[in-house]
């Protein structure tokens, strides 16, 4: 096969080695000269390694012996250096790498030419006669860009700003820097990559971008500025420009590798390909992966390009989209890592390791025991001494005066619709005791009305009568004697009601026997529900009566948590959102002025107030809310850390952080933990105290999320536990 | 795990698979085996025979096997039709029918029926909910053998998608691939069912593409059925379980993963396909 290679960067040299080794004739055109790159180091992983090693011995040879390993990360943050070990790296002068791959692809007998311009309008021009061609011409790649149409190239820009500079010092290990300033935070990404010389990435927001004037300066001025701002970690020692501008990160992603043109196949290799945010460091890694993949897939399938290119891009594909899973995620703890400024340095270190969730408390406790054992004892607030540490998740959180949880984890007793006239029972206690069985300290209810007509389904259970609080004291004992503690979700279902038991769907009106239905406006949920009354005065009064009879009855049987609902399209969560309250709710605030979510907050506010009256002032009052409807024109995630903030001063201890279903069709991308970024940013920006669920199913999951500093609780999934499928 | 099989309704040799002897022959065939089921897929412009006109076929002679479509295309049949002919092919087999229901993948099937293209999602999403309001009412078409009807599962792969079966199916229907795609997929099918306040758990189905006795022409079937993906449906041939022991890692994945049933679509329509895939699994 004859295969013309565009683009001598590490992808297609790299490629063209292993080409030639398996006897295919190769060109290579580059079009800058010999030596002439951009950037400083390039990263590897001791993963990343092990597959050159396999790949071509020679190439990892030369490459191992220019290699600077280190083991550990340094965390440079609020005056103190916490160092975590473990971390096995190694990088080499991008320079260096090009220059052996250049040698060994000649010695193996390619044709590497240099200087080669490729033209735009017939890129494929200086690839005559090759069977195919090999678009390894980097992130603005011309060959790519000419069949864009068949590739279904995308760009998603990141928000933040960054450029990546040199310095003339050997940093010992990798080193993040965190430095605020009055402008905004400023953030270094640096690690070693020969005896003397380090790369030096500095990020920050497009906001502190342009406030320290950067968007206006020229190359010297922004080095300048860096230079000056880092100089405590500088030392005296420069940093160094080759062309270094600000510039926006861009993810590149292809819907497809390969395309044919006439009788040519054209395949994406390395950045033409793909881009993954440089904070996880893996271009180069996935570049030689490329190679090392595109190169197998013809040795399993030779003579047949059709299936070596299919083999190659389902080989790689999904490898890459997790790549970029990870890296946006690392991005976007970068973007909004502000919020964790108030951190003690143990959080935040343990935060900043685990942000891309490639590695959580587990895997970083066998790569640095000694730092997560700093980390968990510092969450437990236990002294110095101290060797015997619990686990996050097996810290007690005490929620109030007499009601401590023995754990972290809520486990939820899950949908029943089994209540006769909202009186629960036997299956009751049965999905209650199954759910203190788990060993969760809190165990939640299924949505329990304070009304008759505020029932989700004929079958859920109520709190509206002296007989229905006698159940639940009798319920509530039970969780008691199984160790944990009961938390009730007291829920008007609003235009949600008089529906069907959920076994056979969701929001099924009951056929017959249904009730009247409220809500702020006459909108029905879908087009199948029936139209719920506009509540007036009357309704309303009678509604939040109805929730503080309800959470005295809760407080007289022995319920431990109050969680009002406010979330999943139920009556107050339909006053919250403006798809469901689109004109101002209430007309007496919006004379006083406040803006349109004050107004649509003030009567879940009020019944908020009813009921922290009815409620014993030393007992945990929950608020579960919706904190992002997930659709446009909904409430967004900004609205709901200022309704939690809001809902917190009024007397919520703890927000239970939603999302969705305010209308039928708006849900989530139901990946794991996919809650988990929403509670993160109200917790952090709100300053409240949070629980998260959502695709949540392992243990090492809820240690993660509660040593970072994302939640304070975590509701576990039944998924797989509920199914007995669990190994 | 079940494990179920395909009828051949769109395989090569073309011609056999849309003649009554050889779809119920194999129909009598699967029955007499270790299936649990019996399979259809489904694609309008395409030489296929109709998936429930097909099963139909197949209920007439079978009185064990499930019935099953994997999948049914919702949204170029009107929902009353569909609740129709599924509430019927349910009384006529005895309560054997899961009607598995998504979007399919091509806009010429929506052109051939007259169907909007734009808006399919939600229009799948009413017409779930249309046909469960039909089968426990009393106009249109004759009762389904059992309250509610058959069992309903739901496709697809996005967010949205696994939100419409947790809102209105039964279970999650999964579109082919290795188990780790299934794993993936049905952990995000339970978590949407948890996320939505279904009780109990979602039914997780799978489904994968086999051909022992010709596998180069059970490629060159997918390649041709799946050309309008592109480069993909290369990758769809190169997933094709194309011996015993594909078959067997294949299932033991998936039953690793979770599935409920996982249905193996033939690939040609050789009549020896069955026995072999008999023998993979003994």
């Amino acid at each position: 096969m004859r295969v013309g290679i565009c683009g001598g960067g590490p992808a297609g040299l790299y490629l063209a080695v292993l080409l030639r080794r398996a006897g295919h004739e190769v060109l290579v055109r580059e079009r800058n000269p010999p030596g002439v790159t951009y950037g400083w180091g390039v990263v590897f992983s001791d993963e990343s390694l092990a597959e050159l090693r396999d790949a071509d011995y020679e190439t990892y040879l030369q490459i191992d012996a220019a290699l600077v390993r280190w083991s550990s990360i340094d965390i440079h943050y609020a005056g103190e250096r916490i160092r975590s070990t473990g971390h096995g790296f190694a990088a080499i002068a991008r320079t260096t790498l090009l220059r052996l791959l250049a040698e060994r692809a000649a010695v193996l007998g390619a044709d590497v030419a240099f200087s080669v311009e490729v033209p735009a309008d017939d890129p494929l021009a200086p690839f005559a006669g090759c069977d195919l061609v090999v678009a390894a011409d980097g992130v603005r790649s011309v060959l790519r860009s000419a069949f864009a149409g068949q590739f279904g190239t995308t760009f998603t820009p990141t928000a933040s700003k960054y450029v990546w500079f040199g310095a003339d010092l050997a940093l010992p290990v990798f080193t993040f820097i965190f430095s605020p300033t009055p402008q905004g935070l400023f953030q270094v990404h640096s690690y070693p990559y020969d005896a003397h010389r380090s790369t030096f990435i500095v990020e920050c927001s497009e906001a502190a971008w342009r406030s320290a004037g950067l968007d206006t300066m020229g190359e010297a001025d922004s080095l300048a500025f860096c230079q000056s701002l880092f100089e405590p970690y500088l030392g005296g020692h420069r940093l160094l420009s080759n062309e270094s501008v600000w510039r926006t990160f861009v993810t590149v992603r292809n819907r497809a590798w390969h395309c044919r043109v006439g009788d040519q196949d054209v395949v994406l290799a390395g950045d033409a390909a793909h881009t993954a945010h440089f904070s996880i460091g893996s271009g180069t890694r996935l570049a030689l992966d490329d190679a090392i993949a595109l190169a197998k897939a013809f040795v399993a399938a030779p003579g047949d390009r059709a299936a070596a290119l299919a083999a190659y891009e389902g080989d790689r594909q999904p490898v890459v989209e997790r790549f970029q899973e990870v890296a946006t995620d690392s991005a976007r703890y970068f973007e909004s890592v502000s919020r964790y400024l108030g951190f003690a340095a143990e959080p935040f270190a343990f935060n900043l390791l685990t942000r891309s969730g490639r590695i959580g408390h587990l895997n970083l406790t066998a790569r640095d025991p000694v730092l997560v054992n700093r980390v968990d004892r510092r969450f437990a607030a236990a002294g110095p001494g101290r060797l015997v540490v619990p686990a996050p998740l097996f810290t007690p959180l005490p929620l109030a005066a007499g009601c401590t949880l023995a754990n972290r984890v809520v486990v939820a007793s899950g949908t029943l619709d089994e209540a006769v006239d909202g009186l629960a029972g036997e299956a009751h206690a049965a999905a209650l005791d199954a759910a203190a069985a788990t060993g969760a300290g809190l165990v939640v209810t299924e949505e329990v009305a304070p009304t008759a007509d505020g029932r989700v389904t004929i079958g859920s259970p109520g709190l509206w009568t002296d007989e229905h609080a006698e159940a639940w004291a009798k319920l509530a004992a039970r969780v008691h004697e199984a160790g944990s503690k009961l938390a009730l979700r007291l829920t008007h279902a609003g235009r949600r009601g008089a529906t069907l038991p959920r076994g056979r769907g969701l929001d099924r009106p009951l056929p017959a026997g249904g009730w009247r239905l409220l809500a702020p406006a006459p909108l029905p949920y879908t087009a199948r529900s029936r139209r719920p009354e506009a509540m007036g005065p009357g309704a309303r009064d009678a509604v939040r009566a109805a929730y503080g009879d309800a959470a005295r009855r809760a407080a007289d049987a022995g319920v431990d948590v109050l969680v009002l609902d406010m979330a999943d399209g139920y009556l107050l969560a339909s006053f919250l959102s403006p798809l469901t309250n689109p004109v101002s709710d209430s007309t007496a605030a919006a004379a006083e002025g406040a803006d349109g979510l004050e107004a649509r907050a003030a009567y879940p506010l009020e019944v908020l107030a009813a009921v922290r009256a009815a409620w014993p002032a030393g007992r945990p009052l929950a608020v579960r809310l919706v904190c992002d409807d997930r659709l446009a024109g909904g409430l967004t995630a900004g609205d709901g850390v200022a309704l939690a903030r809001r809902l917190a001063g009024a007397g919520a201890g703890l927000i239970d952080v939603a999302a969705g279903h305010t209308v039928p069709e708006a849900g989530a991308d139901y990946r794991r933990l996919f809650n988990a970024g929403l509670a993160d940013r109200v917790r952090n920006e709100a300053g409240v105290a949070a629980v998260v669920g959502g695709h949540i199913t392992r243990l090492d999951e809820v240690n993660t999320i509660l040593a970072g500093g994302r939640a304070d609780l975590c509701r576990l999934d039944p998924g797989r536990y509920q199914r007995g499928a669990l190994p | 795990m079940r494990i179920g099989v395909g009828l051949p309704t769109s395989t090569p040799p073309l011609g056999a698979a849309h003649r009554g002897p050889e779809l119920v022959d194999w129909a009598r065939r699967a029955e007499a085996g270790p299936f649990a089921s019996l399979g259809v897929t489904d694609r309008l412009v395409y030489d296929c025979t109709d998936p429930l006109v097909a099963l139909a076929a197949a209920a007439a002679v079978t009185e064990r096997v499930r019935l099953v479509t994997m999948i049914i295309i919702g949204p170029v049949r009107p929902a009353a039709v569909l609740a129709a002919q599924a509430a019927s092919l349910d009384a006529l087999s005895g309560g054997r029918l899961t009607l598995g229901v998504s979007l399919g993948a091509r806009p010429d099937d929506y052109d051939a029926a007259g169907a909007a293209w734009r808006g399919r999602g939600r229009a799948l999403s009413d017409e779930l909910a249309a046909m469960r309001d039909i089968w426990d009412g009393t106009t249109v078409g004759p009762r389904p053998a059992r309250p509610g009807g058959p069992a309903l599962l739901v496709g697809g792969g996005s967010g949205a998608a696994f939100l419409r079966a947790a809102r209105y199916g039964d279970g999650y229907v999964h579109g082919g691939g290795p188990p780790r795609a299934f794993a993936g997929a049905a952990d995000r099918a339970r978590a949407a069912w948890v996320d939505a306040g279904r009780p109990g758990a979602p039914q997780l189905w799978g489904q994968s593409y086999f051909s022992l006795a010709d596998p180069e022409a059970g490629a060159a079937y997918l390649r041709h059925y799946y050309a309008f993906t592109g480069p993909f449906a290369e990758r769809v041939a190169a997933g094709l379980l194309d011996s015993p022991k594909a078959v067997r890692e294949q299932v033991a994945g998936y039953a690793e993963a979770g599935c409920d049933e996982l249905v193996l679509l033939p690939a040609t329509s050789d009549p020896s396909e069955l026995d072999r895939l008999a023998d993979a699994l003994a």
